[in-house]
């Protein structure tokens, strides 16, 4: 396949490469992550790039590798006229997302208490395989969550009124309807709430080292000082959102041949976003998205709880404040500048995040003038990053950046190279307490089975497209 | 045991093939190993019973949704399931009737491992190569 280099960090596949594509495919990555690139990405990126209605580029992000139909960290808008949606451009973890929370409290104030604080949250934060959540939910309640998302909590007392103001969308996608999922994705669901699933979902408790502060004056916007103790979860829509995702597959699988559309990929099963059931998924989508705000939503309540009980002291005194909370598995409406005019686009999010610049209206006022705050997680080892948008972003990849570091190695194969206690050992011999629900998953989640965590970050900065703000080291960690 | 994990391919996920001398046995082996993704299923008594009764037109349909139920019903009852009796006729559509065997998911009882979403159609096969059938199946985890 002809690979062509449009810079250091971008490199482009020619529509000429594969049949079908109306689009070239953009790869982010600098020389050595292109070397080292999962050759499924290449294959997929391009099949992509052959969708009814894409527009401008087919992108992947330097964290990218194989996945279902698009490969993770793709990224594609459609058009809404003659553009499809696809749920592989999704993930089967619809709105699988990142939260960041504030506090006031420094690393020498935590640190004596870690493994309190980690206990509290094993305890309180279930985790795992089919882990039921605390809150018992009636069908009509869920279904209002579907529609309502973080506002419902907030009605309910999981969380403060202007919880609602530093979250994606405010944490809830408009348009969502019950209606359109089915009884088995709402009973697969209902009692999952508040949980944080397994895998490379965790609840991390971090520090935001002096000399990782990388823009002192944008750190401070955001609510973030020397050797603060931070928190961050990484989590979805859990058994809900899975199963909204394997119910429309079936349903595009079929309805496909209808709209005369043939993919190469039957993950890339999809529909016209104007067709009946592209419209049924979307709602479905939007609900099971708002339902992965809700989640986070609640967790959040329990680490305020669990601070709270530990340190005595009211969360508000600790000023545990959300940052910001991201979706990277998604597909939104957004305005973007195509073709010189401004044009309304789906724009597919599969293991990417939305890193929009100064000015735009969907960041909230707190941060406009900055941009948004975008989270990004490494590896259990290595740690994580909080970065902001940029104007260029808009025009580049469609405001989007990768969302973490990216898998190398399978997870059966990092099973086979360190059993989990001895990992479990050797992080606190790094100074990272964790207590996970399963021994062998932690071993699947070792650092080594990742790409570098600061390469990715540093090709998306030498693109322009999201900056470092501050890096953050894990103390403790939960793991389901 | 006639299911074995593979490690080349899948990079964020489980893929296994199973096999079987008898379509039952390839669906038995190939739930086993779907559970064995989750749970060490020896640690798993069977003392709960939930009878799944399935029809499709195809038989890797048939497989598919086999899957796709046992890893619903996890979530959706919090079972884990270690011992499958299945039955499988072809009456024009090939029809399942079986019962899976489990208990309640416990923390503290279970050795617990990763969690399964969903089964995807990614090199989703199953067919005969001799006297054996097989199946290959990748679970997003």
């Amino acid at each position: 396949m002809e690979i062509k280099k449009i810079s250091d960090y971008v490199w482009e596949i020619p529509t000429s490469e594969k049949e079908g594509m109306l689009v070239p495919a953009r790869i982010y990555a600098t020389e050595k992550l292109m070397g080292e690139m999962d050759k499924g990405v290449f294959e997929q990126v391009t099949n992509v790039a052959c969708l009814p209605g894409i527009q401008k580029y087919s992108y992947c992000m330097p964290d990218g590798h194989w996945g279902y139909g698009f490969p993770i960290g793709g990224v594609a808008a459609f058009s809404l006229e003659d553009g499809v949606i696809s749920p592989g451009g999704i993930g089967f973890d619809i709105n699988c997302g990142m939260r960041l929370i504030r506090t006031n409290l420094t690393v020498e104030e935590v640190q004596p208490r870690i493994r309190e604080l980690v206990d509290v949250f094993f305890k309180t934060v279930p985790a795992g395989v089919g882990s039921k959540g605390f809150v018992r939910l009636q069908v009509e309640e869920f279904k209002q969550i579907m529609v309502r998302g973080v506002d419902w909590c907030i009605d309910k007392g999981y969380g403060w009124k202007h919880d609602r103001e530093r979250i994606e969308e405010y944490g809830c996608i408009p348009g969502a309807d019950p209606s359109k999922v089915s009884e088995k994705a709402i009973s697969r669901g209902i009692s999952q709430l508040g949980t944080l699933g397994s895998g490379n979902h965790y609840l991390e408790i971090q520090v935001a080292t002096p000399e990782r502060i990388f823009d002192k004056s944008v750190a401070k916007t955001f609510g973030i000082f020397e050797d603060q103790i931070l928190v961050m979860v990484h989590c979805g829509s859990r058994g809900f959102g899975h199963q909204v995702a394997t119910d429309y597959l079936r349903v595009f699988d079929t309805a496909m041949r209808k709209y005369g559309i043939i993919v190469r990929d039957r993950e890339l099963a999809c529909a016209p976003y104007n067709s009946p059931e592209g419209q049924d998924y979307y709602k479905a989508m939007a609900c099971a998205a708002n339902t992965a705000f809700a989640n986070r939503q609640v967790i959040v309540h329990r680490v305020r709880e669990g601070f709270s009980k530990v340190f005595n002291k009211e969360p508000e005194e600790l000023g545990m404040d959300i940052i910001y909370d991201v979706a990277h598995n998604i597909a939104k409406i957004e305005t973007h500048e195509v073709d010189g005019a401004e044009k309304e686009v789906l724009v597919h999010r599969k293991g990417a995040t939305r890193c929009f610049g100064p000015g735009k209206k969907e960041i909230p006022e707190i941060y406009r003038k900055i941009g948004q705050p975008v989270i990004v997680g490494g590896s259990m080892e290595t740690g994580s990053y909080l970065l902001v948008g940029t104007e260029k972003a808009m025009g580049e990849t469609f405001g989007s950046t990768m969302h973490g570091s990216g898998r190398t190695m399978s997870r059966a194969a990092a099973k086979k190279k360190v059993i989990g206690s001895e990992l479990k050992k050797k992080m606190e011999e790094e100074g990272i307490i964790v207590r996970a629900v399963s021994m062998a998953g932690l071993a699947e989640e070792a650092g080594f089975a990742y790409k570098n965590i600061s390469e990715v970050v540093d090709t998306m900065e030498l693109a322009g497209v999201s900056r470092k703000v501050a890096g953050l080291k894990p103390i403790g960690n939960i793991k389901g | 045991m006639a299911y074995r994990y593979l490690e080349d391919i899948a990079t964020g996920d489980a893929a296994f093939e199973a096999e079987g001398r008898t379509l039952e046995e390839l669906f038995r082996e190939a739930a086993l190993a779907t559970f064995e993704v989750m749970v060490d299923t020896k640690s798993v008594e069977a003392r709960i019973t939930r009878a799944i009764e399935l029809k499709n037109e195809a038989l890797d349909g048939l497989l598919f949704d086999w899957l796709s139920e046992l890893v619903y019903l996890k979530d959706a009852e919090a079972v884990l399931f270690s011992k499958f009796d299945v039955r499988i006729k072809k009456n024009g559509a090939y029809e399942l009737k079986a019962r899976a065997s489990g208990e309640e998911i416990s923390r503290d009882k279970h050795s617990l491992r990763s969690d399964v979403k969903a089964v995807t159609y990614h090199l989703f096969e199953i067919k005969k190569i001799g006297e054996y059938w097989t199946a290959r199946v990748i679970l997003d985890i």
